[in-house]
């Protein structure tokens, strides 16, 4: 149980995030967005703009610095003529100060030459297309046995479409960049992101710099999930504008504009056929998933990938097929892939059970994967049956009464719903350095990211474990691209992966040491590129199991959810402190997505039309009642020198399916596409 | 341009501001008290939350000039380790922190008045600040934790 070490200043106010570095002589800018879906841009008249006193520039397609092309579209800020989605930036004011910003780009009048626009997700669409990887380096389509054979002479048959919507990341800090030039050519961004090597090498790509000429300084970062994970249009046109005016410049992406220019997750249609004999032993898996891409940048959701290696099935099919639409690109969003893919995979498990009359949980059990199906590869560790066993121990799910529909009390149905979770263990390679200080202190530096999640202190806890010493005595540097390399907050690698990395220096300091620091202190470095590249072959993954009582209420068809358990295998946990906060903040988010969540493409306008916190609803204090998160003990040797797998993540995955799975249970009416509004439910009751 | 004297964590200020100029811009902006955040453009998120005149406003939807003549307190302000600081800090009620300011003004405009909110009662309460990252569990518990240590007498309080 160790506190956060930078918790006394976040809770002074004393932490400074991205905008709030104190900087002299610092302008501000706004951005104009897009007003069209698609189109050319005709001409940009900046004159009005400019005339305002306060005004410093108007940056446009036809004076904006020329850009160095990268694989990410979004990056190509205002260097072409072409609108790809409703909400691009297609110019930005620099001015004196924010307000004089925003006003002025009111009055950037821009003309189209606009083009029909095609902004619909649809399961037939013309479009589709097989991406070469998906999300994470998977192939996109995998096949083993005969799944269509295999499903047609199942006993039991599942077959539905599910459907998941676009939802927003929504970090309470918004995507900020401070950027400023140095004499020296050298680009200094305090930005907030997930993760400063990355927005250092990506930078310097765009603007033909060596990486070693931006500095990237992260320090507090006010939440991600995902979105923070890749630098965004926003770094980019804030970094043009300084070398335009020659100031530091400031922009927080107002919240509006976050919905176009900051990543989301992409809405979703999942097909799932399982086919199960009378027992509910699965002998056919089939998951195949549709989703959105922009025209500017591929991105497509693993959302199948989960059911390759959920449960064992002797055949088995997934598929991924994407579409480029004129739409915002889509990006990463807390456990992409497996978020949604869960939501379906772990919806049809429960209609499974019902149809089997087999009990949900034991269904689960009765289907766990000795190994890894596909690969064949060994679990490093897989304990999903001890987390479901513990979790209906807590729970009090023996006495459940399997019958949908029949628990009333007043007005309000009540129902419980179990689902599983999952979410990859990976580490990536990287870099630390750990020095040892005259004073008997030690300091270790990586450039890590604590978005939030504790990165800070578990890695101090890690690096004091490792050198035998005190808490105390160990000070992290984190959040600077000048420190050691590192991977970003992200596919809850950044742990293990940092936490590797640190260990090693850690280890190669105190062989070291002998006896008296010299006063200049002695540092060791560590590269975990060797270790991580010729690690065993395992197929290493969290497990969990999310159990959610509902309450229905018959009038309304509000759906309240008074208790949720989760209970995960995540390796040894580091700090307990900050684990537990991480997983219920991911299940809060999962009830967020089964119940409100929501970015409604409006088809005329080509745009999100809720697109701020008024109108796309976010789970607050209110909507939450009793969330629980513990883990079972669980050691597995074949991860990193911590034991632990990340964290982030699996929080939210199957969280949606327990909640649709106990509203099932309340009502008896299935819910397939969420979220699950009082509107869908009336119409259900 | 008007003029306004606005006291702010317990120092008078009196500065030319422009009538759109809002409080939360001037708090940061202009007096360089960067320890409230901004969070959204629609008075939703509740970050921005400081106390005018010991009542809590959501200052992205307060302009300067209506401060005048206010006292106004930011979490900056707060007698060094306020228990609702501490609360939050050893109940870990959070994780980036981005809320946390305004979680905590609010959180003590909600102890003003009612000192001893039952955990419905800060659920309700606090709905008007947004967390994305805890979960509200913590948050919850430290409202509690500090509200118990506020109610004891001054005489009992811990001085730390
Ligand atoms: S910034 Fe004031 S309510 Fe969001
Ligand atoms: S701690 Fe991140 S928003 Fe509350």
């Amino acid at each position: 149980m160790t506190d956060r070490l930078e918790g006394w200043e976040k809770v002074t106010g004393a932490a400074r995030y991205a905008y709030e570095y104190p900087l002299e002589n610092v302008a501000y800018l706004a951005a104009v967005q897009a007003t069209v879906a698609r189109g050319e841009i005709l001409a940009v008249d900046a004159e009005a703009a400019l005339g305002m006193p306060g005004v410093l520039a108007v940056l446009s397609g036809g004076n904006a610095p020329r850009l160095a092309p990268v694989d990410d579209g979004e990056l190509a800020v205002l260097q072409s003529r072409r609108v790809a989605y409703r909400g691009q930036f297609v110019a930005a004011v620099i001015a004196e100060t924010p307000e004089t910003a925003a006003e002025a780009a009111r009055h950037v009048r821009v003309e189209y030459a606009p083009e029909a626009a095609d902004v619909l997700l649809r399961a037939d669409h013309e479009g589709l297309y097989a991406p070469e990887k998906v999300n994470g380096g998977f192939p996109a389509d995998t096949e083993s046995g005969d799944p269509d054979a295999a499903f047609a002479a199942s006993a039991v048959r599942v077959d539905a479409t599910y459907t998941t919507p676009a939802e927003h990341n929504n970090p309470m800090e918004p995507h900020t960049t401070v950027a400023l030039w140095e004499d020296d050519g050298t680009l200094v961004l305090y930005d907030s992101n997930q993760g400063p090597s990355a927005v250092q090498s990506t930078l310097a790509e765009v603007f033909g710099l060596e990486p070693a000429q931006v500095r990237v300084i992260s320090e507090h970062v006010g939440g991600g999930f995902g979105s923070k994970g890749t630098p965004r249009p926003n770094v980019v046109l804030a970094a043009m504008a300084a070398r335009v005016t020659g100031r530091p410049v400031k922009f927080a992406v107002p919240r509006r504009q976050m919905w176009a220019t900051t990543g989301y997750r992409t809405p979703t249609i999942q097909r799932v056929r399982l086919g199960a004999g009378l027992d509910g032993r699965l002998d056919a898996v089939i998951h195949e998933v549709v989703a959105q891409t922009s025209a500017v940048r591929e991105f497509a959701e693993q959302a199948a990938v989960p059911a390759r290696m959920m449960y064992r099935a002797a055949n088995r099919r997934t598929r991924h097929r994407i579409v480029r639409l004129d739409v915002p690109s889509p990006s990463w969003m807390r456990a992409p892939g497996e978020t949604p893919g869960m939501f379906a995979l772990e919806s049809a498990m429960d209609e499974l059970a019902v149809l089997t009359g087999v009990d949900p949980v034991e269904l689960r059990v009765r289907n766990d994967a000795p190994e890894d199906p596909e690969s064949g590869l060994p679990f490093s560790s897989r304990n999903l049956v001890a987390c479901l066993r513990e979790g209906a121990a807590r729970f009090g799910w023996d006495a459940r009464d399997p019958r949908p529909g029949v628990r009333r009390e007043g007005r309000t149905l009540l129902g419980t719903g179990v689902a599983a979770a999952t979410y990859p263990a990976s580490t990536r390679p990287g870099e630390a350095v750990a020095r040892a200080e005259p004073d008997g202190t030690f300091t270790v530096r990586v450039a890590a990211a604590d978005i939030g999640t504790g990165a800070r202190t578990a890695l101090a806890v890690i690096a004091a474990d490792a050198l035998k010493t005190d808490l105390g005595k160990v000070r992290m540097e984190i959040g600077d691209s000048r420190l050691p390399r590192a991977v970003v907050a992200g596919g809850s690698a950044g742990t293990s992966s940092w936490g590797t990395a640190v260990v090693r220096a850690c280890e190669a300091l105190l062989v070291r040491l002998n006896g008296e620091i010299p006063p200049e202190g002695v540092e060791a470095r560590a590269s975990t590129a060797d270790e991580v590249r010729s690690r065993q072959k395992y197929a290493r993954h969290a497990f969990g199991a999310h159990f959610a009582e509902v309450a229905v209420d018959l009038d309304t068809g509000e759906v309240r959810v008074p208790r949720m358990l989760g209970v995960f295998a995540a390796g040894r946990i580091i700090n307990p402190k900050a684990a537990r906060s991480q997983f219920v903040g991911g299940m809060t988010m999962g009830i967020g997505m089964a119940l409100l969540e929501e970015s409604i493409m409006d088809e005329a306008f080509g745009d999100h039309v809720n697109r701020d916190l008024a109108q796309y609803h976010v789970p607050t204090c209110a909507d939450i009642r009793k969330i629980d998160a513990v883990w079972v003990p669980e050691a597995d040797p074949h991860l990193n020198p911590m034991g632990a797998k990340g964290i982030g993540e699996i929080g939210i995955v199957g969280a949606a399916a327990a909640i649709a799975n106990a509203v099932h249970h309340a009502t008896g009416a299935r819910f397939r596409d969420l979220p699950i509004t009082p509107a869908r439910v009336l119409a259900e009751l | 341009m008007p003029r306004i004297r606005v006291e702010v964590d317990g120092s008078s200020y009196e500065d030319d501001v422009e009538p759109r100029l809002l409080l939360v811009h001037y708090l940061r902006d202009r007096l360089g008290k960067v320890g409230t955040p901004v969070g959204c453009d629609t008075t939703n998120c509740g970050a921005c939350t400081v106390l005018m005149d010991g009542l809590s406003v959501k200052s992205c939807s307060v302009l300067a000039v209506q401060a005048d003549g206010r006292e106004v307190t930011t979490v900056e302000g707060l007698r060094a380790g306020h228990p609702m600081q501490r609360a939050f800090h050893e109940e870990h009620a959070l994780q980036c922190g981005y809320c946390t300011p305004g979680m905590i003004m609010a959180s003590i405009d909600l102890l003003r008045e009612n000192a001893d909110p039952s955990e419905d009662e800060i659920r309700d309460g606090l709905e008007g600040n947004l967390c994305r990252c805890t979960g509200y569990q913590n948050i919850v518990r430290a409202v509690r934790r500090a509200a118990t240590e506020m109610r004891r007498p001054a005489s009992e309080e811990v001085t730390s």
